[in-house]
């Protein structure tokens, strides 16, 4: 029993990949492609040498932290949807600490980082609270504040912002980061994905072996019997959705220390929906986060040769991870698609409770 | 509140027989003064505020009424799935499916036909696909038990994914016309306010209507508000609970597919993400007003009017506020809309649960 379980956790997402792939083909089909060469082209331009396998790790590492972000809330209940705007609030912060201070490497790096996390944790929080006080539900409250973030970043670096690079000309951006605020890159290595495999590690031990984590998943499970047992379930709240969107952020500062070098709005667009099918991929689990985003990140990482030797639109990734999230999710669609009934029997997510609870 | 006016009928009938019943226009009076307050205070300060400056009243009115249709129609599409006791969080989704197909077919057979005709076949294709996506919500929900929540963003991403793979850029689709009542539309202001507007606006209106009539009032109705609040007990009495929620579903999709169309209708073209938020700001819509017709049309009328007044706000540069602040407006709103309405709210108790019968 304990056997086949864990095999049906390696195997659906397996399948569900297969699956989201093989409907992806038919659909570049339909319009007109050859979907074996835009294949090839995804993973030439993904694995095929340490240049792509760098951009593949590149891109992994803020859907490591998206993914984190949406797993660690799902412990506690809560769906996190607003992965992009915590994202924005990280990166620009950091940017601005990047530019702004100046400090030893030591210090500067995982300041500007920590800002960035901080800034978006608040914006995690006031969703948390209002959900615990006022039973707004986190789903519309956290999507609202991603287009309150994208405007506010984009107020911050615009015309009349206070952080517009003024040698930008019309440039909306910060300016360049410091080069003690600068993640360093080992060989095709970037530093930040290691630090996402830290985060990763650090939400594992967290939420497995830590009193926080275990308040954490009785709220998940079931917050009467929280409340009954004396956990706050409102304190529990803000801090896993505060931590959640934590995450996103540093995932944010990450992209600008490591990657961008600077705040530029709009970069990233969808990142909090990639969490969700990296998170669901993961079963949750914050250590299986780590490959999920690695085949996601493949894929975006892939995109662009794809596109330039078969003219296959790079959006056909989101349209095959909306599937692989489909089938991910849906145990029995597979089983179903399949005629498998012995795929074992995974408990299936249970989030929508209703509104106002 | 509501007997305090009840009891001040006439007393002098007591001590006769028995105390006359109040007509049924009093009851009605008297259940919904709160809302006979609210309309006399708009129109009196529309009154006013039209006296002071009838141009931008005038602007800021028919900005309402327009910026207000999509969220109706969307609206109404997330209470027909919750009152039968699925959650929609797929609206945007279904809504950018919607407006992409009602483009492109618009778009691609309005060579074919003259523009009047193609423009119906869009309309028609974008209920179609919305109403299609919407079955597909019912069949995770219903067939595979699966969370509602994630089916919704499953439309959600597939839709964002879909819509801009298969966009062609450049093309062109015929204006939606006003379709304007000759003569009352000279009145001023009630003439733009009621009388120049796209088919889709009054398409709005009419399902409002039409909803509010059917829901409280049919057999229809009777059934759905069972199924969302006590399948077990609807079953019971021989109601087709999963039969009548894949029906409500596609329903609920056709009305977020005018609402996706009603996009088209103000902005004239196809754009990637042209959404912006609206499906889930119709969900904030829906539960502000209280998972009722009536109480949708007033809440999308009330995020209309500040939409509108920040669009004529930002055009007018009235104040000196950078336009990123002037488009958080509406989020920040619905925000502050649910933390005030949520904690009174209450949906549909079966809302979310998937159903068995035994």
């Amino acid at each position: 029993m304990e056997k086949r379980a864990s095999l049906s956790s390696v195997v659906l997402p397996l399948i569900a990949v297969v699956l989201g792939l093989v409907l992806g083909a038919l659909l570049i089909l339909i319009s007109g492609d050859n979907p074996i060469t835009a294949y090839r082209g995804l993973l030439s331009g993904s694995l095929g040498g340490s240049d792509a396998i760098g951009r593949t790790l590149e891109k992994a590492t803020p859907l490591v932290m998206g993914g984190l972000a949406v797993a660690f809330a799902f412990k506690a209940g809560l769906f996190n949807i607003g992965g992009q705007g915590q994202l924005l609030l990280g990166a620009a912060f950091a940017g601005w600490a990047g530019y702004a201070l100046d400090l030893p490497a030591i210090i500067h790096i995982p300041f500007a980082m920590l800002l960035g996390g901080l800034a978006a944790s608040v914006l995690g929080a006031v969703a948390g609270l209002l959900k615990a006080t006022r039973g707004t539900h986190e789903v519309i409250s956290t999507i609202m504040l991603n287009f309150v973030a994208a405007n506010f970043t984009e107020w911050l670096v615009s015309r009349d912002g206070p952080w517009k690079d003024p040698e930008g000309g019309s440039l909306a951006r910060t300016p360049e980061i410091l080069s003690s605020a600068e993640l360093p890159r080992w060989g095709p290595l970037p530093t930040g994905f290691l630090v996402a495999v830290a985060a990763a590690v650090f939400i594992w031990w967290l939420v497995k072996k830590s009193t926080l984590g275990f308040e954490i998943r009785t709220v998940g499970a079931n917050p009467n019997a929280a409340t009954y047992a004396g956990i706050s379930v409102t304190r529990i709240t803000v801090i896993a959705m505060g931590l959640s969107a934590m995450l996103a952020g540093i995932g944010g500062a990450i992209q600008t220390q490591g990657v961008n070098g600077r705040f530029e709005p709009g970069f990233n667009t969808g990142l909090g929906f990639d969490g969700i099918t990296i998170a669901l991929l993961a079963r949750t689990n914050p250590i299986a986060v780590i490959p999920s985003a690695m085949l996601i990140g493949a894929l975006d990482a892939g995109s662009t040769q794809m596109q330039s030797l078969t003219d296959v639109e790079p959006e056909i990734i989101s349209v095959i991870q909306a599937m692989i999230l489909f089938f991910v999710a849906a145990p029995s669609a597979v089983r179903w698609l399949l005629r498998q009934r012995d795929l074992g029997d995974e408990p299936e997510m249970q989030l929508a409770t209703g509104w106002g609870g | 509140m509501g007997r305090l006016v009840a009891t001040a009928t006439p007393d002098t009938d007591i001590g006769t027989t028995r105390r006359a019943e109040p007509s049924a226009m009093v009851r009605w009076a008297t259940r919904n003064w709160l809302t006979i307050l609210a309309i006399v205070a708009v129109i009196i300060g529309t009154y006013f505020a039209y006296q002071w400056d009838s141009r931008q009243t005038t602007a800021v009115a028919a900005g309402t009424i327009r910026q207000a249709t999509p969220l109706i129609l969307a609206g109404m599409c997330g209470l027909v799935g919750e009152r039968s006791g699925i959650i929609n969080i797929g609206i945007e989704g279904q809504m950018l499916l919607a407006a992409f197909c009602g483009f492109m077919v618009t778009s691609y057979s309005v060579d074919a036909l003259t523009s009047g005709p193609a423009l119906a076949a869009g309309i028609i294709a974008a209920m179609a696909v919305a109403a299609v996506a919407g079955l597909f919500l019912a069949w995770t929900a219903i067939r595979l038990k699966m969370d509602q929540i994630i089916a919704g963003t499953v439309i959600n991403i597939f839709a964002i994914g879909a819509t801009s793979f298969f966009f062609v850029q450049g093309r062109t689709m015929p204006k939606v016309p006003n379709w304007t009542v000759s003569s009352l539309e000279e009145i001023p202001l009630i003439g733009r306010l009621f009388f120049d507007h796209g088919p889709l606006t009054y398409a709005a209106f009419a399902v409002v209507a039409l909803f509010h009539v059917t829901m409280f009032h049919t057999r229809w109705g009777l059934r759905t508000r069972a199924i969302g609040e006590h399948p077990g007990a609807a079953d019971t009495v021989g109601v087709k609970v999963l039969r009548l929620r894949y029906v409500n579903l596609a329903i609920g999709g056709a009305l977020a597919g005018l609402a996706g169309f009603s996009l088209l209708q103000s902005a004239g073209v196809f754009n990637r993400g042209m959404t912006n938020g609206k499906g889930f700001i119709a969900l904030a819509v829906m539960i502000f007003g209280r998972w009722r017709p009536m109480g949708v049309l007033a809440a999308a009328l009330i995020f209309g009017f500040f939409n509108a007044m920040q669009s004529q706000l930002q055009f007018k540069q009235a104040f000196d506020i950078p336009p990123q602040f002037f488009g958080m407006i509406p989020f920040v709103l619905t925000i502050a809309v649910l933390a005030i309405a949520g904690v009174r709210a209450r949906p549909p108790a079966a809302v979310g649960q998937p159903f068995e019968s035994e």
